[in-house]
């Protein structure tokens, strides 16, 4: 079987072969003049490519994808214009930490830097939005480039990576070469993410969880990640402590689960707040304190003391300096310290007693509900009740993927999700017009499942042109358009904090555009929804349709706000309940 | 002009590849990180260059700028120096006014800091100077009341004291 004279093929099929050494099974893409080469050899290939109506589409897609199947998704578009519509998916995986390889045409090595025809300087503009990019600049350097572009998106803290190849080196032959891992390690001597966690930081965790009367398990998205959820549980479940899941964690801890208090943060609910706040010991997995969850930073948590496990060292301290800094990976350090308090029990350590704590929680599950009031017969829905009935109808496994915005949060409080990797959402970098894209990408990855995106009438007008490629591409997810006719967050904002003055937030949405008519032009099927009772019906109509997309328009009430919500800035004891709860706000802060 | 009180020097070794210094400044600018100076070039060993940054520690906290640098895929060793514990040196030429009358002065100032002198014109010199960078600095001060047309400095670049018995070689 020895090969005996060099395999010759061009840059372009080396590139289509190097993917498929990576075991790339699917990618997004839209082609152009400079990465024409390379959609040549992807003809004959088994990689399935979905073509996508806007490049920024293919990002998200991809990303879509990588959500839910913790494999790097994959986005290949052209150089110039095409580059620079693939920025906002690149910072919004970067933000987030999904593993992305995006390929990149570029204008020929010999006229980088004439101003030529579609060109731009892709990786100068990608380098601080993606995790590491790279120009090639011979075909020869094509295979290391990809693998050293999946390696780096995979590995330590995932990301996006981005690989720029000129259209000459596409054309040009080169020998064929697999580079060996020892070969890409010896590479990239500068990286070495760290995976095990320092044992003695280990076993100083233990011991401040055993000892902590009022502990919390701060879930973030790097559980995740991780594919850590299994791990979270059996500590969660050997120290009976009570467990936050943060925006990009939903779903690593099941919200049915005794313990789980749900999302923290900013629209958090306020047991899951508070309890953070009054905690004496936060067990940071996998999380960053992004300030959507700390508020004032001052005023967080202000007496717990603080174990951090991260995988990137640069979050351990900051924003807040941890009394016990772990970097290592979610899954492998929950594990050790796992190990370690059973040992410590074995020895005879017993569990500082947590029952006044437990009992201050679940006093304050009682009496800080998520809550909204039903809408009056013969006005606007609540959204609320459209994301309760969504999910009630899910079938089993289904994904929810997200926009930005009031919609956002109320399917991330409202929707209960009990199975890792199936909520996909922008937190980070809160790109609108994600969630018609992710759920494409989601649905292509997981064709089996129902995917529902959750979006509001100025997300759908940023990336609506993704359900063509939906209906064409056999990828029928299902979009819950809710709509407000209105920006709804930021009118939430200058309602609450700029004396009522709307300024640019009506998006007079209610005829125009007509929502229906647009879904329907592009193959979905289109439900308009008015009132409550028709509610249910509809959604079940909608999840019977399997051969094509499917947009439920749910006119909703504009005055609706988000609640609970920390104002920005503000400290999280400062937390402004639903205003059917603000009678009782006291007892958030009496029960110490 | 060092002002060296709140400086710190970080001694970078990296992977000699196209892009690696905008890697590293835009990072600095992208995080808020001050520079306060930078020389690279490459190192001992082929394929790397080690960059000297000293950076502004009121922009930031020294461990976190170095954790940041570190995430960087071609950075592989970043050395923190200590200015007690390090020999610095610096370059600095400058073209001074000296004309008749201020000639004589400028050559001695010149001789006492074991400067060179590496143009001559008319009205003005061209003159050099290595050192430490606090050296330099008293160079310039006292050059300045000639009147400075031009002036160019390296940036510094360190690397660690030597052990005990070599340390006396490194006086400034």
């Amino acid at each position: 079987m020895a090969e005996t004279r060099p395999d010759r093929i061009t840059g372009a099929q080396a590139l289509i072969r190097a993917l498929e050494h990576e075991h790339v099974e699917l990618m997004f893409g839209y082609p152009g003049g400079c990465i024409l080469p390379a959609y040549d050899p992807l003809l004959d290939s088994e990689i399935r490519h979905v073509l996508v109506r806007h490049e920024q589409g293919a990002g998200h897609a991809a990303e879509g994808y990588a959500h839910v199947t913790g494999k790097p998704g994959v986005a290949m578009v052209t150089s110039g214009p095409a580059a620079t519509n693939l920025v906002t998916p690149l910072m919004d995986a970067y933000m987030d930490s999904i593993p992305m390889v995006a390929i990149t045409g570029q204008v020929p090595t010999a006229a980088i830097g004439s101003d030529a025809f579609q060109e731009c300087d892709t990786v100068g503009i990608t380098r601080s939005c993606t995790k590491h990019n790279e120009l090639v600049m011979s075909p020869a350097d094509i295979p290391m480039a990809i693998r050293q572009a999946f390696h780096i998106a995979t590995t330590g803290r995932p990301g996006p990576t981005l690989v720029d190849i000129p259209k000459d080196c596409l054309i040009a032959e080169m020998d064929w070469y697999w580079p060996t891992d020892q070969e890409v390690l010896d590479s990239l001597p500068g990286y070495r993410p760290n995976i095990k966690g320092h044992p003695r930081m280990i076993k100083e965790a233990a011991k401040l969880i055993l000892a902590s009367e009022r502990p919390v398990v701060y879930a973030g998205g790097g559980i995740l990640k991780a594919r850590a959820a299994e791990a979270l549980r059996d500590l969660v479940e050997l120290i009976d402590a009570p467990v936050v899941t943060t925006l990009m964690a939903r779903g690593a801890f099941p919200d049915d689960h005794p313990n789980c208090l749900g999302m923290p943060g900013m629209h958090g609910n306020a047991t899951a707040v508070t309890s953070m706040q009054k905690s004496d010991l936060l067990i940071a997995l996998g999380a960053r304190f992004d300030d959507r969850i700390t508020g004032k930073v001052d005023a967080f948590a202000p007496t717990a003391k603080v174990i951090h496990v991260d995988i990137d060292p640069a979050e351990q301290g900051k924003v807040r300096k941890p009394d016990v800094p772990i970097v290592g990976d979610a899954d492998y350090v929950i594990r050790e310290i796992i190990r370690e308090i059973r040992a410590r029990q074995a020895e005879g350590a017993t569990q500082a007693d947590t029952s006044a704590w437990k009992s201050t929680i679940s006093g304050w599950r009682e009496q800080f509900p998520l809550t909204y009031e039903m809408s009056e017969p013969g006005a606007a829905l609540k959204p609320q009740y459209c994301i309760q009935q969504l999910h009630a109808h899910a079938p089993e496994g289904t994904i929810v993927a997200s926009g930005v915005g009031q919609h956002q949060m109320y399917a991330s409080q409202f929707w209960r999700f009990n199975e890792p990797y199936t909520w996909v959402n922008s937190g980070g970098l809160g790109t609108m017009g994600f969630a018609i894209p992710a759920a494409i990408g989601a649905k292509a990855a997981r064709p089996d499942r129902t995917v529902w995106a959750v979006d509001g009438d100025g997300c759908f007008q940023m990336t609506a042109q993704e359900l063509v490629t939906a209906t064409l591409e056999k990828l029928p997810i299902k979009v819950a358009l809710l709509n407000n006719s209105y920006l709804g967050m930021v009118r939430q904002w200058q309602e609450m904090f700029y004396d009522e003055r709307y300024s640019e937030v009506f998006l007079d949405s209610s005829n125009t555009p007509d929502f229906v008519m647009w879904a329907e032009s592009m193959g979905c099927a289109g439900f308009r929804v008015e009132s409550p009772e028709e509610v249910a019906p509809t959604i079940e109509k909608a999840n019977a349709i399997n051969d094509r997309p499917v947009v439920i328009e749910f006119r909703t009430d504009a005055a609706e706000g988000v609640f609970p919500m920390v104002p920005a800035g503000a400290s999280n004891d400062d937390l402004i309940l639903h205003p059917s709860q603000q009678d009782r706000a006291a007892a958030l802060q009496e029960e110490r | 002009m060092s002002g060296s009180m709140n400086h710190h020097i970080l001694s970078v070794l990296v992977q000699n590849r196209p892009g690696v210094l905008a890697r590293v400044a835009g990072l600095f600018a992208r995080r808020g990180y001050n520079i306060f100076s930078l020389a690279v070039a490459p190192a001992e060993q082929e394929g790397r260059s080690r960059i000297t940054i000293v950076v502004d520690l009121d922009s930031a906290p020294l461990e976190q700028i170095t954790k940041q640098l570190f995430k960087l895929i071609d950075v592989i060793k970043i050395s923190e120096l200590d200015p007690r514990r390090s020999v610095e040196r610096e370059l600095l030429i400058a073209t001074v006014r000296a004309g008749t009358e201020a000639r004589g002065a400028v050559l001695e100032l010149v001789t006492i800091f074991e400067g060179k002198i590496i143009a001559v014109a008319d009205e003005v010199l061209t003159v050099s100077l290595e050192g430490h960078p606090d050296k330099l600095d008293d160079f310039e001060d006292l050059l300045d009341s000639y009147g400075i047309v031009e002036l160019q400095r390296t940036g510094r670049v360190a690397l660690p004291k030597l052990d005990r018995g070599a340390r006396l070689r490194a006086v400034n």
